[in-house]
């Protein structure tokens, strides 16, 4: 046809002309290719960091979305549309996770956004997705004590995780001495002050508790593991409640293995410590230490089976293992599908309004189903260690827990609640019934 | 068969056991009931069934048991069969001890949980206080120490009468004054006598043991348990001191490590080189690499797999080093900034090439057996991991400098940083010598990585925890000077480590860096600070 048309009008194009042309011709036929698309697929992003400090942890996520829009394009996508996902690295640097979120959906125009690990970056972008009304899922265990309109939270609030993990230690394991141990950011200090309000609450004296603080990345655990043996060693039962985070378990799992603490004279119970972070540990010494989850590959439902043969096959690695957050972002990513089907729609404010009330089944045979405080209900699980590297589900709540937004153990929170539905607010005092704003 | 088994020496205790339960059926019925329990999958169940065996007398009960702890006991659901894999992979069924040639699929290993491995502890401490290997029987006893089950007395008692080995008589003995402690019909004497056993023992599970004596104790009993809890709190304060020694020792010499490499290519040749902690990061990954090598091809050399490591490490690091120098750094002698930004990219580069080749989680790198566990000096624990690294440190250190002193580029490295241009006026090749120095400290990075392996994570990030220490380390102990290196390292690790108790351990990091700034204010060269000429030029 361009030949045709060079022929066409006789007088013989210079090379300049020629090359505009050409370049205007494929600039207009690309920008009405893309035109074409944004019509046809709906666009999810994915927040999370590929490089720096965080990458460890959350580049399984983004091939967790990344598998989850594969098999939902299989089935024929969403709203007849097929997905497509928008990968941005924010490079576990916290103010770049607000850029690239609010270019996320200003530019890319994606209708949800996957993303979030650590509460710093999810703190960070709040903003955006408050000023762009947008969705996010958050899909990790945090500290609690929001709930915001844009965001819904997948992973597990404090009440689904570490209460009941305290819980367990208390009646099965009856420890009466505590030591918790965190590194030095918001969410092992908010979970810690909760805590300490909890086993107070359950007449726990103050000489029986020793709360710690470690820097980001601590490795020379020599002196806490030798404190936590003499605080362990007054005769009363003491265990080790960790919210040690990522990078610096590895260390912190030897030194307690090679002094010879084991599980059976002081337990440590880890809330950031799961199938990922063990595939670097020798985890023979470790065999009955424990881990408070929602879910572990280890459990045994079809739903579970098939769910890891899938990803397993999608990355072609027989021995890629499966976590919490990977179910969290699952949950979260079939609740958004269900919800867009409900509101027949991918506007933000729909399908705000229609994701509170729908239920999804999740991996461990119970269903999930979004409450009015944008959180969750979750099973808990207690796991121990087991020498390959998995967990042994050893205790479990009898039914699902709800998550609380606002922690019921503080002063400051416990007349507090979440409820985007009756309300419309996200700290509704109960008390007072007004609205914080 | 029964002749074939025979033959075989090791299966004649369990064909003995096929006739002995054959013979004499009505003695097998309470053992196999306790068998059959394990196929309950149920703890309770698991726990009764384990205080049965132990009681039983039964020849397998200590495979039985033994095989619970390690997960080797497998029950099927179905046929209600337990079996036990041997250490020697052999498997027999539980209930009769015979041979069996497979385990079926439908079978799974019986669970336990903490508080069953307690009393799987207890149940073998009673089955093992009689086994030959003297470090059993004390391990035993200390099992017993922990538990201090009364009905363990007359086991105890038995094992001391027939003990010779002295550490073993010793525990039995602190043991046995553990059970008598709190026995409630236990005479007010013996119970004075148990507590001044086990205020000779003297270590913390031993103020554990008496700081739990029930309340309603006979007052002398208690008043003389409160004086042995002061007693041996004394002493383990003193303990405490030479035991933070120790940490800071150990944190020093992975400081140097660390630093060692840089103290050469900062400290000798002035490069800011910020992808000193990527060289690091590169090493731990070569340990990897030639662990996992051995592990799929020479499985026999696994113990040795970090001594292969370190010339590897130190070869791959120092040539990726001389590369660096070759293609970047040469061209950025004599400019600061520069050099700082372009070895700052180059190690994120350098990260994220790893992360694309490795993944960004961690990999594994196993302790050999004799880098694990740990030992007692006094009332401290030495960990073994800790003890080598120092050692290795150390060692790497004293080549260093005999390389520095003795060998022929040694000198010509001296030559060219006290003065390159009469340097090269007499001959010495400057810019392959600044390769091959680049490359030396590069390679004992590199080094530096494979005992880093052993305590820290194997991530892309490795590097980049140490980067800032070892910049501190360099800069304290004073540029150009190796022994400045290792004084500023040890200095640094036990302030550290005496801190660290008092002001916690985020404290401790900025009061440290709080004292280097003002020490770096009066004494600007660092603790040893380089004379003469050479610092003008």
């Amino acid at each position: 046809m361009l030949t045709q048309l060079t022929h066409d009008t006789a007088t013989p194009l210079s090379r300049r002309r020629w090359l505009a042309a050409t370049a205007g011709l494929i600039l207009g036929l690309s920008a009405f290719g893309s035109a074409k698309a944004a019509d046809d697929t709906i666009k999810v992003g994915v927040l999370h960091s590929l490089s720096g400090t965080m990458a460890i942890s959350e580049t399984t996520l983004k091939d967790t979305v990344l598998f989850m829009i594969d098999e939902q394009n299989k089935k024929g996508g969403v709203l007849g549309k097929k997905l497509e996902a928008v990968v941005v690295d924010p490079a576990s640097n916290w103010p770049l996770f607000a850029e690239k979120a609010r270019e996320l959906i200003t530019k890319d125009k994606v209708s949800v956004v996957f993303g979030c690990w650590t509460s710093v970056s999810r703190k960070s972008v709040l903003p955006v997705f408050k000023e762009l009304n947008s969705i996010l899922f958050y899909p990790v265990q945090y500290e609690g004590e929001e709930s915001e309109r844009n965001v819904f939270y997948t992973g597990a609030a404090p009440n689904q995780q570490a209460i009941p993990a305290v819980d367990y230690l208390m009646k099965e394991e009856k420890v009466k001495r505590w030591v918790l141990a965190g590194t030095d950011y918001v969410y092992p200090r908010t979970t810690n002050k909760i805590l300490e309000a909890y086993l107070k609450s359950k007449g726990v004296k103050d000489e029986d508790i020793m709360i710690n603080y470690t820097p980001f990345g601590h490795s020379d655990w020599q002196t806490i593991v030798a404190d936590i043996k003499k605080f362990g060693s007054a005769g009363k039962k003491t265990a080790v409640v960790s919210t040690i985070n990522g990078d610096a378990n590895v260390p912190f799992y030897k030194e307690l293995g090679n002094q010879g603490i084991k599980a059976t004279d002081i337990p440590v119970v880890a809330f950031s410590v799961g199938e990922e972070e063990l595939a670097g540990l020798d985890t023979r010494p470790l065999v009955g230490h424990l881990a408070a989850w929602n879910y572990f590959e280890s459990i045994k439902t079809p739903a579970n089976e098939a769910f890891i043969k899938e990803w397993q096959a999608y990355t072609k690695n027989p021995k890629r293992t499966t976590n919490d957050p990977m179910e969290a972002t699952y949950i979260g990513f079939n609740m958004w599908v269900k919800a867009v089907e409900k509101a027949k729609s991918v506007d933000a404010d729909k399908v705000i309004d229609a994701l509170p009330g729908t239920k999804t089944p999740n991996l461990t045979g119970g269903i999930a189903e979004v409450l009015p405080n944008h959180h969750i209900t979750k099973p808990v699980f207690i796991g121990e260690i087991k020498g390959n590297g998995q967990f042994d589900v050893v205790w479990k709540t009898p039914g699902l827990v709800a998550g609380d937004a606002w922690s019921k153990e503080l002063p400051d929170s416990k007349d507090l609640i979440g409820d985007w539905v009756g309300h419309k607010c996200g700290n509704w005092n109960t008390k007072t019934n007004k609205c914080g704003g | 068969m029964l002749i074939k088994i025979f033959k075989n020496f090791r299966a004649l205790p369990f064909a003995l056991l096929v006739i002995f339960t054959t013979v004499l059926p009505a003695l097998a019925g309470p053992f196999e009931d306790a068998i059959a329990k394990f196929a309950d999958d149920d703890y309770s169940s698991t726990e009764e069934a384990v205080g049965l065996i132990a009681t039983s007398g039964n020849p397998l009960a200590f495979a039985i048991i033994s095989a619970l702890q390690d997960g080797r006991l497998m029950a099927d659901p179905d046929t209600k069969k337990i079996y036990v894999t041997q250490a020697d992979g052999k498997i027999i069924d539980a209930a009769t001890g015979a041979a069996v040639a497979s385990i079926p699929d439908s079978a799974a290993a019986v669970r336990i949980n903490n508080h069953l491995r307690r009393a799987v502890d207890a149940a073998l401490g009673g089955l093992t206080l009689s086994s030959p290997d003297p470090d059993k029987r004390i391990q035993a006893a200390q099992s017993v120490f922990k538990t201090h089950d009364e009905a363990m007395l007359p086991l105890i008692d038995n094992a001391l009468k027939k003990e010779t080995n002295r550490d073993a008589k010793q525990a039995l003995t602190v043991a046995r004054a553990a059970i008598l402690l709190f026995k409630a019909d236990a005479t007010e004497e013996q119970k004075l006598d148990a507590v001044a056993t086990i205020r000779s023992r003297g270590d913390q599970e031993a103020l554990a043991m008496l700081a739990d004596v029930p309340s309603d104790a006979p007052p002398a009993v208690a008043h003389a348990a409160a004086g042995a809890i002061s007693a041996i709190q004394q002493r383990l304060a003193l303990w405490s001191v030479v035991q933070n020694a120790w940490y800071g020792l150990s944190l020093g010499s992975v400081l140097l490590l660390a630093a060692i490499g840089l103290a050469i290519t900062f400290g000798v040749m002035g490069v800011i080189n910020m992808a000193h902690g990527e060289m690091v990061m590169i090493g731990a990954y070569v340990t990897f690499v030639v662990q996992q090598t051995i592990r799929t091809s020479y499985a026999g050399l696994a113990e040795y797999s970090l001594l292969i490591a370190v010339p590897a490490a130190f070869i791959v690091a120092g040539a990726i080093g001389i590369l660096i120098e070759r293609t970047i750094i040469r061209f950025l002698y004599g400019r600061p900034l520069e050099t700082l930004l372009a070895t700052w990219g180059l190690s994120l580069v350098l990260q994220q090439a790893v992360r694309t080749m490795f993944g960004p989680t961690n990999q594994e790198v196993a302790n050999p057996s004799w880098m694990s566990g740990a030992f007692q000096l006094g009332q401290i624990s030495i960990t073994y991991n800790r003890l080598w690294i120092l050692c290795f440190t150390l060692a790497v250190f004293a080549i260093l400098l005999a390389m520095l002193r003795y060998t022929a580029l040694g000198l010509e490295m001296r030559a060219v940083t006290q003065n390159r241009r009469m340097a090269a006026s007499m001959g010495i090749a400057t810019s392959r010598v600044d390769a091959l120095t680049f490359g030396l400290g590069s390679g004992i990075a590199g080094i530096a990585g494979v005992a880093l392996s052993q305590i820290d994570n194997v991530s892309p990030n490795l590097g980049q925890s140490y980067i800032i220490d070892s910049f501190m380390v360099v800069v304290f102990g004073g540029v150009g000077n190796l022994w400045g290196t290792l004084v500023g390292a040890f200095t640094l690790g036990i302030a550290n480590k005496f801190l660290e108790p008092v002001a916690g351990a985020v404290l401790g990091k900025i009061a440290i860096l709080v004292l280097i700034i003002l020490f770096i204010q009066k004494r600007p060269r660092g603790l040893f600070a380089m004379k003469g000429r050479a610092v003008e030029a």
